[in-house]
């Protein structure tokens, strides 16, 4: 993984920058010293590593602001981080630049139940939006697997999703407005609690923008009320083919579970040594199906599903019948992660989406590659979605296996473009799939991105090296015109 | 109001739509970019020197019920994806109003239309906006490329959501040509409780007790007296309405709970699935005030507050998503309608009526929307006055 390359003068300017920006944050606000700094040396995708320049961790809006505009005027680059947990690398630290940590800013600062939303700062963790709501009634729908850890401005910043996004969306889907800072300094209000704000709709855009366009300092989400009763279905399937088929049947029937996860063979005997709950391990594909609603609309819509699974030969038809047996069918597909990383030393997620018909070929077509590769995948999926998380198993101490699932994970977003699906259905972009994005868009695609970019921060000091292929600068980018789909500047070289 | 321009051009291929840009741009031309037209008068800039319509781009290039997704191109009008879409028992989940009727226009409205000015029905409360169904778009922006963004796959995150951006931009960054949106299984049926009489507040009350319970409503409107008593309803008092809708025991489990929540707004009376349909249809396309010749404005504010519209006694106002959407029928002056708004947390659009139509914008956000509109169209070219920064 190629980042730009380092700036020597700015590292040798170390001992200067830390100084002048303890001068805008005071206290223990900067990281300077070696020691410190190793904690943010990568995030969620940890196989890249990299030490920054200086930790900053700001405590107020305006501090952001002075150090946002204080960077811009002495040319520092800026990587922007929530709680880290980022699986595509979003926040791996640049060696000439800093990290901007948001994680003091962690308060709730209004909850207004009358427009269902709640006004919170980007450091508040995911799952404290819903631990301050729940006990009148509410909640905040999209729960990504690290929710216990991941930060709300992170979640903007990801367009973070989990497995209730196919009946409640992704988070772009669930927030009314944020405040952001942009590298020059300048705070900028986006939408607020109505339903839609006047001008563009750059709350969207910044949403999922991967930390390229501004920081996020205050984050307005919706908050839903809390469905009645949620009913969990187990069923088991002797094929892919046949579950994926009862998949498109629920669909069709009209029915848009809360939920819809499936899992494979080796996930499912993975899921069930680890925690024991409950699996049938004599299935090739597992569905878990989640029902909400009024108690009459999970019974009605649950004998449904039962019997359109049993029309497609389900071995298994197991529904819930309390929350804790609810939750124990969710501990398996959950715990899915460490429980691979049990027979597994290391594991490497992939994120692609595949139209859902494509399911059975891409499988497929995922087991020959691993055979190819000589490596073991395991495969988890929203299935609901679309959203394919396959698992590849490496071990990181053996010569040239890193390198291999890397290739193999290529192989897999490469498979899932070709049939008409997405790169990352909702882990992002980050360095992870930056070199993969010309296999979904051409240049003038990434020039018109890359332009939006420059309107946001035209000197490209904010997390440069993450999300595109090619760095231009924004005056080259003015220059380019692109006629009639011509390529523009082929051969310019790749950091 | 419409200053018709010289000629209209109707490209019939997205290749057509670019040369058509491109030759713009580089002989310094403008153009006027149209859907169906419905919504043209609505902040109507100076005259252009063509208008570029998509009515030429009208088909559908893939419809997958069973993926929730539908691609067309962008000229394609609303009606024939609403009989498409319901022939398969799925639905466009924003509900997209037909605003021709209140417009003026003697045209259909097309789904590009929809998009570029993300307009939502009453289902935007639940369901999401346009917007949120915007899932992937080919465009040509302002210098003459073609351009894609998003995907055709209903969960996605790769690169900038364009999407969101072109939505509601109203033709001034980039001409759609062809969209990919995400469709739901339409409801098996609905029903819509009705409680007569509530003044502003209460109906208020009403609806964001109703909006905090799990009952999943999807569409909460209030009609004050004077617009309940226009048609179509030619009633005698004020209308407040919940609407629900799925799977039929769903339905009347959940109506069940509510009548008993909110026993104490008083009559309530239940309208079956067609009335229900109907009721909703004109509250969508805002029918009350299709006669009345006043201005009319579009005014989105906090749902708890927007009844304090109708309190500044500015006009006549209507009320849709749970008191967040107002239509507001007042010959006021515009700065006194916008201030209104803004005290309340939000903004207002003069849907019909002579004067700038789109909120002011000011300061750093001014600076940056103008800096985005320069990065897609850096001469001017489309839609030139049409939005305030424009």
């Amino acid at each position: 993984m190629k980042m730009p390359l380092p700036d020597d003068t700015l590292i040798a300017r170390k001992g200067e920058i830390v100084r002048a920006l303890r001068r805008l944050v005071p206290g223990d606000g900067v990281i300077g010293d070696p020691a410190g700094l190793v904690p943010f040396q990568s995030d969620g995708l940890s196989a890249y590593r990299q030490t920054p320049l200086a930790v900053v961790l700001p405590e107020t809006t305006a501090q952001v602001s002075a150090v946002l505009s204080w960077c811009q005027a002495n040319g520092v680059k800026v990587v922007p981080r929530g709680a880290g947990t980022s699986l595509s690398g979003g926040a791996l630290p640049l060696q000439d630049g800093i990290v901007l940590g948001m994680a003091k800013f962690n308060r709730i600062l209004e909850i207004d139940y009358a427009n269902r939303c709640a006004v919170v700062q980007p450091g508040v963790t995911n799952l404290a939006i819903t631990g301050a709501v729940e006990v009148d009634g509410f909640y905040y729908a999209p729960d990504p697997s690290s929710q216990i850890a991941c930060t709300i401005g992170g979640n903007v910043a990801e367009n973070s999703g989990g497995v209730h996004c196919l009946k409640y969306g992704l988070t772009t889907n669930n927030l009314l407005g944020c405040e952001i800072v942009l590298i020059s300094g300048e705070v900028v209000r986006l939408g607020g609690k109505g339903f839609d704000a006047a001008g563009y709709d750059l709350l969207g855009i910044v949403t999922g923008s991967e930390g390229l366009l501004g920081v996020v300092t205050e984050v307005t989400v919706r908050l839903l009320t809390k469905p009645q009763t949620a009913r969990a279905m187990l069923l088991g399937f002797a094929s892919v083919e046949a579950a994926g088929g009862c998949v498109g049947d629920v669909i069709a029937a009209g029915v848009i579970p809360a939920g819809m996860e499936m899992m494979d063979r080796p996930a499912i005997w993975a899921a069930e040594a680890f925690v024991g709950a409950g699996y049938p391990t004599d299935a090739e594909a597992l569905l878990i199906v989640e029902l909400d609603g009024p108690e009459a609309e999970c019974s009605e819509l649950s004998s449904h599903v039962a019997s359109l699974a049993r029309a497609r030969g389900a071995t298994t038809i197991r529904t819930s019948t309390s929350e804790a047996e609810r939750m124990a069918f969710w501990a398996g597909r959950k715990a899915a992660f460490p429980a691979v990383g049990r027979i597994s030393p290391d594991y490497y997620c992939m994120d692609g989406t595949i139209p859902r018909r494509q399911l059975p070929y891409v499988l497929t077509a995922i087991t020959q590659m691993g055979l190819k590769y000589g490596l073991g995948v395991a495969n988890v999926f929203h299935a609901g979605d679309g959203n394919l998380h396959p698992l590849i198993l490496y071990d990181a101490d053996q010569p040239g296996q890193l390198d291999a699932a890397e290739a193999f994970g290529a192989d897999i977003l490469k498979l899932c473009v070709a049939v008409g699906g997405v790169l990352t259905g909702e882990h992002g972009v980050g360095v992870e799939k930056r070199d993969l994005m010309g296999e979904m868009f051409n240049e003038t695609d990434l020039a018109c991105q890359q332009r939006l970019k420059c309107a946001f921060d035209p000197d490209l000091l904010l997390n440069p090296g993450k999300v595109f292929p090619r760095l231009h600068r924004c005056a080259e980018l003015g220059r380019v015109h692109v006629h009639r789909g011509a390529v523009a500047f082929p051969n310019l070289p790749r950091f | 109001m419409l200053d018709l321009a010289p000629d209209t051009k109707i490209p019939k291929t997205a290749a057509e739509v670019i040369e058509l840009i491109a030759d713009a741009q580089a002989g310094g031309r403008t153009l006027e970019i149209i859907g169906g037209g419905t919504k043209r008068s609505i902040g109507a800039g100076s005259a252009t020197d063509a208008v570029l319509s998509l009515a030429g781009l009208n088909k559908v290039i893939d419809y997958a019920p069973e993926e929730l997704v539908l691609t067309a191109q962008a000229g394609v009008k609303l009606a024939t994806l609403e009989k498409l879409v319901a022939a398969e028992g799925q639905m466009l989940p924003f509900e997209p109003p037909n605003l021709a009727r209140l417009l003026g226009a003697k045209t259909q409205p097309t789904l590009g239309g929809a998009l570029a000015t993300n307009l939502s029905g009453p289902r935007r409360i639940r369901a999401g906006a346009a917007r949120d169904h915007f899932l992937g778009l080919e465009a040509v922006t302002g210098r003459g490329e073609l351009m894609k963004a998003g995907g055709k796959v209903v969960k996605n995150v790769t690169g900038y959501d364009l999407c969101k951006l072109m939505a509601g931009s109203w033709g001034t960054l980039t001409v759609l040509t062809e969209v990919t949106i995400k469709v739901l299984p339409a409801a098996r049926t609905e029903l819509t409780l009705v409680f007569f009489g509530l003044d502003e507040r209460r109906a208020a009350e009403a609806m964001t007790q109703a909006l905090n319970l799990p009952d999943e409503i999807s569409g909460a409107a209030h009609l004050p007296r004077l617009a309940a008593t226009r048609a179509p309803l030619k009633g005698e008092m004020a209308v407040t309405a919940l609407r629900l809708e799925g799977f039929a025991a769903s339905v009347a489990a959940r109506a069940d709970h509510l009548a008993i929540a909110l026993k104490d707004f008083g009559r309530m009376e239940r309208l079956d699935a067609e009335q229900s349909h109907a009721f909703w249809l004109q509250i969508r396309d805002v029918q009350a005030f299709h006669e009345d010749p006043r201005p009319l404005w579009r005014v989105s504010v906090p749902p708890s507050v927007g009844w304090r519209i109708g309190e500044a006694a500015l006009g006549e106002a209507l009320y849709d998503w749970g008191g967040g959407l107002v239509w507001l029928l007042a010959d006021a002056d515009a700065d006194t309608v916008r201030a209104s708004a803004r005290r309340l947390g939000g903004y207002a659009t003069l849907y019909r009526g002579d004067g700038p139509a789109f909120e002011p914008l000011e300061g750093p956000l001014l600076r940056l929307t103008a800096r985005v509109k320069s990065a897609f169209d850096p001469d001017g070219v489309l839609n030139p006055g049409r939005m305030a920064h424009s």
